[in-house]
């Protein structure tokens, strides 16, 4: 699986590299779009000194972490949200008729670096806002893992929005409510939202184990829903959990695909 | 004339039945745009608990603000794109157009505004109606305050129309259309009121995002139906607009059409 | 090499009371023994594609069983994958943005063809097919008839014991179509691969297929040679009014002579 991951993103790769001024356009394009929502949170500080009781660089720091899994997720697996169009050009079915996962095939599509702009963006964030929140170095060791837990989470999340796409494949648009939805919705403290909402993205989507549970260990600061402590650390065990859903989903699509046909 | 506006009406009316063919799609882009509406209210809320009226907005205002950006989204094509123009000239297929006893600007827009109204009724009224259902917006009060909103909003739509119909003749001149797109798309999002309401942006900066063309798709809109702004005035400004990106859109026609004659698209 | 017994494929349509069940194959029994070639004709919509969906692994079947090479398609989907090419005239199984010798080295790597057997083979079915001249190109810039001789060489380097061939000269130039032709003939008489073909050219099947096999309205109308095909008309027909008169000639829900 990963062998054949790697030769198929390889090859792209090297497909798209054939157009470099193209490349380094939407490498920009997607680094800009995306400091947007960085610029939307630099206004927002001009008017006040802390929002859902979080200071600028912890907020920036909670928006570092969720945009770098967000955009190494997208890289590696975001293509899979683009079912819909290719089970309606028939591209689909070319992909199950070779000897390897469809899955695989359909993450690998077009894999170009663009999207390492978002990436390139997120790391320059986190780059800022680290060194002022002045962690204690007995908490950081939290950063790297709940960001590869984020990663895993996201990943779950595309894979799911692309099974949603066996059954509503002339609404693909669906599956973006969750995927950018859900990286909008990680990108400010979750203190800010309705208490159903947070509670929803807790235990139904684990969206909160994306940065929110670990950060309040990493920042130290009590839990505003008062949820349990070990909650903190339940972000492997989310995104596990969630992982195993994706796949179980994805497999009930293609067998229902198979079913179905068109 | 008058078969000529007849003509340009049945456009319209084929522009909204091509669109109705996707309905699904639309009513997905509904439910996309809600969830954003939503989480972006939330933050909003956040703020104007923070600094309760903040650029002259109270917290419904802000609310409301949110809830109609994303209602713009569909209609306004915020995102871009929208036109079939675009790929027509990537894959050369436009020289035909060109080459038609009708206007192609006339023609392209007589197409959008049909699909604006069928977006207008998928994708702009759900979001606006949950708004109001879970957090509770602004309604204009009386028949002409409506009347100066349907104005803004239907002029907002033109000045997004000719911001996009300029963005897709620019591949006439410029190869890698991927820039342009991008450019487009990040100016639109961030000048349009999109991202945060144009009243929040601080000083000199401020002010001249408040003066661009970009400000009458979504800030003015709103802030007219808010009723936050002098309705002749916000008019004025987005007709001002409208007209300028008209007449440029009309000269670029004219130029690529000079230039399929001469070398053959 | 191919066996299909009693299946069936039907598929549900329409929302709400508009709700129907469709049969696209129904009933379908028929064997391919190895090194054949057999022609599988059918009008639009008879049911061609799903059989042929069905043999690759793509569409279960809804009732009967197939097997292919010694495998159940949809159990077994990568490794049938592995023993039969597959071609699609109407669409490419070819990576678009990809010159052609990428997608050649790409498809080495995914069906793990040995590479000093992929170098003979590629060799071979470049010189058969002339690809020479156009390897280095993206695939979306090739011609119909370019296109179409890549993707048989792409299902071809497997070296599969089945071919599989979906209207595989559907749009090409007379030139093309005998060099097709040509090469289909040679690769089953010289190699023994099995080839099911379908296709709306009579011309492909009296130059290629010693079997035909028609479906029409998703049940098996005629299998047999193309003699005993052409002996169903009167003498002096031509292929074509033959089986004109067997497409038409098949009510909706009523079987077809055997």
């Amino acid at each position: 699986m990963v062998r054949t991951y790697l030769l198929l993103a390889w090859t792209w790769l090297r497909a798209s590299a054939q157009y470099p001024v193209s490349l380094a356009m939407m490498v920009l394009g997607s680094f800009a779009v995306n400091a947007l929502d960085v610029a939307a949170i630099w206004i927002i500080f001009q008017h006040t000194g802390s929002l859902g009781g979080f200071g600028l660089a912890e907020v920036m720091f909670l928006y570092g972490t969720a945009d770098m899994s967000f955009a190494l997720a997208d890289t590696l697996f975001g293509n899979v949200d683009r079912l819909s169009h290719h089970i309606r050009s028939g591209s689909f079915d070319t992909m199950l008729i070779r000897p390897a996962s469809a899955f695989v095939q359909m993450a690998t599509d077009r894999f170009s670096v663009h999207r390492f702009g978002r990436l390139a963006q997120s790391a320059v964030v986190l780059g800022i806002a680290l060194p002022r929140l002045g962690l204690p170095w007995e908490r950081t060791w939290m950063v790297p893992l709940m960001i590869a837990c984020g990663v895993v989470i996201f990943a779950a999340i595309f894979t799911l929005g692309g099974a949603l796409q066996f059954l509503l494949t002339d609404a693909p648009e669906v599956a973006n409510a969750f995927t950018y939805g859900g990286s909008a919705l990680t990108q400010y403290p979750l203190s800010v939202y309705g208490e159903q909402l947070v509670r929803g993205v807790t235990f139904v989507v684990p969206l909160a184990f994306v940065n929110w549970q670990p950060a309040l260990y990493v920042l130290d600061r009590p839990d505003p829903l008062g949820l349990p402590y070990w909650l903190r650390f339940a972000a492997p065990l989310a995104a596990l959990l969630l992982a195993l859903a994706a796949a179980l989903a994805w497999r009930a699509g293609i067998r229902r695909y198979r079913s179905t046909g068109s | 004339m008058e078969d000529v506006f007849l003509l340009y009406a049945r456009i319209a009316a084929y522009g909204f039945r091509r669109h109705s063919a996707y309905r699904a799609a639309a009513l997905a882009g509904a439910f996309t745009n809600s969830v954003f509406g939503i989480l972006r209210a939330y933050v909003l809320i956040a703020l104007w608990q923070a600094r309760p009226g903040l650029a002259g907005y109270d917290v419904t205002d802000a609310v409301t603000f949110c809830f109609l950006s994303q209602a713009f989204i569909g209609p306004m094509q915020v995102f871009g794109g929208g036109l079939q123009l675009a790929g027509r000239v990537r894959s050369g297929d436009v020289a035909v157009d060109l080459l038609r006893p009708a206007s192609l600007q006339l023609w392209s827009l007589a197409d959008d505004l049909g699909r604006a109204a069928y977006l207008f009724l998928l994708r702009s009224l759900p979001p606006t109606f949950l708004g109001a259902a879970l957090f509770g917006i602004v309604v204009p009060a009386g028949p002409a305050a409506w009347a100066a909103f349907a104005a803004s909003f239907t002029l907002g739509v033109l000045v997004s129309f000719a911001l996009r119909y300029l963005t897709a003749l620019s591949c006439f001149w410029i190869v890698d259309d991927q820039g342009v797109q991008s450019l487009s798309l990040v100016l639109t999002l961030f000048l349009s009121g999109m991202v945060l309401p144009l009243n929040l942006f601080p000083g000199w900066f401020g002010e001249l995002t408040r003066t661009l063309p970009w400000a009458a798709m979504v800030q003015v809109p709103a802030d007219v139906y808010l009723g936050k702004r002098d309705v002749l005035e916000a008019l004025a400004f987005q007709i001002s607009w409208a007209a300028a990106l008209l007449a440029l859109g009309a000269l670029a026609t004219r130029a690529a059409r000079r230039k399929v004659v001469v070398q053959g698209g | 090499m191919i066996e299909v017994d009693r299946a069936g494929r039907s598929f549900t349509v329409g929302r709400g009371s508009a709700r129907r069940t469709v049969h696209a194959v129904r009933d379908l029994s028929f064997t391919v023994g190895a090194g054949e070639f057999v022609g599988y004709l059918g009008p639009n919509g008879a049911g061609k594609s799903t059989t042929i969906k069905m043999l690759t692994g793509v569409l279960a079947p809804t009732s009967g069983r197939l097997r292919v090479a010694g495998l159940d398609p949809t159990r077994r989907r990568t490794a049938l994958a592995r023993r039969i090419g597959v071609v699609f005239g109407q669409r490419t199984t070819l990576w678009w943005d990809l010159p052609l010798k990428d997608s050649f080295q790409l498809i080495r790597y995914l069906y793990k063809v040995d590479r000093i057997d992929f170098r003979r083979r590629l060799d071979e079915l470049a010189g058969l097919l002339d690809l020479g001249s156009f390897m280095d190109t993206p695939v979306r810039q090739l011609s119909l008839g370019q296109r179409m001789r890549g993707d048989v060489t792409a299902a071809l380097l497997h070296d599969p014991a089945v071919l599989v061939l979906d209207e595989p000269t559907i749009g090409l130039d007379v030139v093309s179509k005998a060099a097709m032709r040509d090469f289909l003939r040679r690769l089953n008489a010289e190699r023994g691969t099995t080839v099911l073909l379908t296709t709306h050219d009579l011309g492909d099947i009296e130059k290629l297929c010693r079997r035909v096999m028609l479906i029409d309205h998703g049940r098996l109308g005629f299998d047999g040679t193309l003699d005993e095909l052409r002996a169903t008309g009167p003498d002096g027909d031509s292929l074509e009014e033959v089986v004109a008169r067997l497409y038409t000639g098949s009510a909706p829900g009523t079987p077809a002579p055997p």
